[in-house]
């Protein structure tokens, strides 16, 4: 940022503690800014039709893992994005900064919805395609769903909450029930899983069980009050809530009704040796993480601090999260703000006076079901090998050094 | 036909339904956030729980055996033309291979007159592009450590083919002939051991090939509503 007015400068001033992201708060109340006429942005056309966020809010999403593939890639492929959860607040994530996963490298397709068609055949009574149009029509529900990578794993060379956890994020989806569209076409009893395919070049297609299929899959057109944005999936994606990333098809243009585990590209990504690996990476675990204060964050000084941090389980809705200011020694209740809905991200909020010393914060998180969010040991122990097998939803705590800055604290 | 439906709760068409439809179909418990969401009333008939409820009990007293239609009637039917066009799934057995047939000879031209060497490399290794073929290793080595190349872990000869023409070439997908298909899913199979030179793929021998893991995956567990994800798993 190269301008010289003063008035910038003294608030970048007072804002550098807090990195990027929102700086609310960072600023001393003597230093506050005061609105002076040359501060004002000035009105264009683009902000009477869609408006932007402020300039002094830098959080950006980055490739993801951070020390691996580069995206874009040679090709032009786009792999993993993560999102910047250090900076989020609330249980929402901008469709902006949503995180985006591939099944590999990818370009994203660009989608007349005019010319748009989903259609549903395989063991069906009548097969059925719809227009976007069609699908406007029928009973619609709006429902908060995170989606979440198998690749969301902490790593020791991660330095910030972005790189540990940014592959989950969470959207308020609209859409038509699977199962109303399975109704109107009629299933055949031989019928036991979907395939669901999208458009783009490999197609992502993953087999699904039929009754994933029935409970709670949604056809989804709109993402946080608006159409589904083109990386996420528009003009059409398939949730499939509370299992991984993988299985929520985008580009959504057919649903095959088969008798079997179909064995697709996706599925191949899936497979594993053993069945206890395989068994962990289809339903997403109970997982929790706070995220202020998170690693790469700097505490100004002792004193009050609302810890808070995100926790969502692809078994249902969060029951409960405990926090730990002391390395895991005592757990205390965390607030849950508002209602936990099912597979969604639940914000969650402990009050806490850091008196100085050097300590590690924690959370767990408890789901609906009653599984419990594990340790790192407690997965090596129960897989007799390092590390986290299947997918990762172990207890990340977070160092804070005496000097107030936040480090990632596993080994 | 019309239906009556109360606002906001369950489709009228769920009284029609068989006794004898599978459990996926009876209609579900309410959604329990919205059932949060909602104020508590007085008609608890008319919740989505009581009135699921009162209709399930009906349902196992004396349903009416009436197949289930269409309810709202809204779609159009594709003809057999547009399935075929654009159902590229293959399953494992490969009834919906096409027509065609290839063998590895064939496969190597191809491989070079489509451009694969050029992302891949010539024989499938040393190229921009992921390896197509393993390395050199024991035959006895479990095929789980030859390393994550298609034409050797893939379960199912079928996914070859299958993942070649929805996939490759990349940037050109759709380019290819079934016969393109089956002899570059020839050639890969054979540079990676899985057939001999003289091997002919079409749609009778390709499903019928024995892949080094064919057996040797952990089918996924029988997922249930509500299911935690690992019976056993502590966490
Ligand atoms: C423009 C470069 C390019 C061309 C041309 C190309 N590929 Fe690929 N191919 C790729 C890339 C990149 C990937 C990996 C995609 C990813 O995971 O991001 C890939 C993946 C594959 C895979 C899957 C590898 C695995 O183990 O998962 C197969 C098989 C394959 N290609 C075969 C072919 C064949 C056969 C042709 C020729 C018809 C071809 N490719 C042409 C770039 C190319």
């Amino acid at each position: 940022m190269g301008s010289t007015r003063p008035d910038r400068r003294r608030f970048l001033k007072g804002g550098a503690a807090l990195a990027s992201g929102l700086t609310v708060g960072a600023v001393e109340p003597a230093l506050g800014q005061l609105p002076e006429p040359s501060t004002f942005i000035k009105g264009s056309d683009e902000m009477v039709a869609y408006g932007e966020r402020s300039r002094f809010v830098t959080s950006v999403r980055i490739a993801h893992p951070p020390d691996n593939r580069p995206s874009p890639d040679e090709f032009g492929l786009v792999f993993h994005v993560a999102s910047p959860l250090q900076d989020s607040v609330g249980m929402i994530t901008p469709s902006s900064l949503h995180f985006v996963g591939t099944t590999r490298g990818s370009f994203v397709p660009e989608i007349d919805p005019r010319e748009h068609r989903l259609m549903i055949h395989g063991l069906v009574d009548r097969p059925l395609t719809f227009t976007m149009e069609d699908l406007r029509r029928l009973p619609s529900v709006t429902r908060p769903h995170f989606i979440e990578c198998a690749g969301n794993r902490s790593s020791p060379r991660h330095t910030t909450v972005q790189e540990t956890h940014g592959m989950t994020s969470c959207a308020e989806w609209t859409g038509v029930l699977l199962s109303t569209l399975l109704k109107e076409t009629g299933v055949k009893d031989a019928g036991k899983w979907i395939v669901a395919e999208g458009v783009e070049e490999v197609k992502g297609a993953s087999s699904i069980p039929m009754e994933k299929a029935m409970d709670d899959c949604l056809v989804a057109y709109g993402m946080n009050g608006e159409a589904v944005r083109p990386q996420n999936g528009f003009p059409l994606r398939l949730l499939v809530p509370g299992f991984e990333g993988i299985f929520n098809s985008k580009y959504l243009r057919r649903v095959k009704v088969v008798d079997r585990y179909y064995m697709t590209y996706n599925d191949y990504g899936h497979l594993n040796r053993e069945p206890e690996r395989a068994a962990l990476g289809y339903q997403i675990g109970p997982k929790s993480v706070i995220t202020f204060p998170s690693a790469g964050q700097q505490l100004p000084g002792r004193g009050f601090y609302e810890i808070s941090g995100l926790a969502w389980s692809g078994g249902g809705a969060v029951g409960k999260v405990e926090v730990s200011t002391d390395g895991g020694r005592r757990w205390m209740d965390a607030e849950i703000q508002g209602t936990a809905h099912r597979m969604a991200h639940t914000r969650f909020r402990y009050q806490w006076n850091w008196d100085g010393q050097q300590t590690e914060l924690l959370s767990r998180c408890t789901d609906e079901l009653g599984q419990v969010q594990p340790t790192r040991a407690q997965v090596a122990e129960f897989f007799n090998a390092p590390g986290v097998p299947g997918q990762d939803n172990s207890i990340q705590p977070w160092r804070i050094a005496s000097d107030g800055s936040v480090h990632n604290a596993i080994t | 036909m019309r239906l009556l439906r109360f606002p906001g709760e369950a489709p009228a068409w769920t009284a029609l339904l068989p006794r004898s439809q599978p459990a996926w179909l009876l209609p579900r418990r309410a959604w329990p956030t919205e059932r949060l969401a909602r104020k508590p009333s007085r008609v608890a008939c008319l919740q989505p729980a009581g009135f699921f409820g009162v209709l399930a009990m009906l349902m196992l007293v004396g349903g009416t055996a009436l197949a289930q239609g269409p309810t709202y009637g809204i779609g159009t039917t594709p003809t057999e033309e547009n399935i075929r066009a654009w159902d590229i799934s293959i399953s494992p057995t490969g009834e919906e291979l096409p027509p065609g047939r290839g063998t590895p000879e064939e496969g190597a031209l191809v491989y070079r007159q489509k451009g694969c060497a050029g992302c891949h490399g010539r024989e499938g290794k040393d190229g921009r592009a992921p390896r197509l073929v393993k390395r050199e290793a024991e035959p006895s080595t479990d095929p789980w450590d030859l390393g994550r190349i298609l034409p050797i872990r893939a379960p199912y000869a079928t996914l070859v083919w299958d993942y070649i023409n929805r996939g490759m070439p990349l940037n050109r997908e759709g380019t290819l002939t079934a016969d393109e298909v089956y002899a570059l899913t020839a050639y890969l199979l054979f540079i990676n051991d899985v057939i001999p030179d003289d091997a002919v793929m079409d749609a009778k021998s390709l499903p019928k090939i024995e892949m080094p893991n064919r057996d040797a995956w952990a089918p996924l567990p029988d997922w249930k509503p509500g299911m935690p994800r690992l019976q056993g798993y502590p966490y």
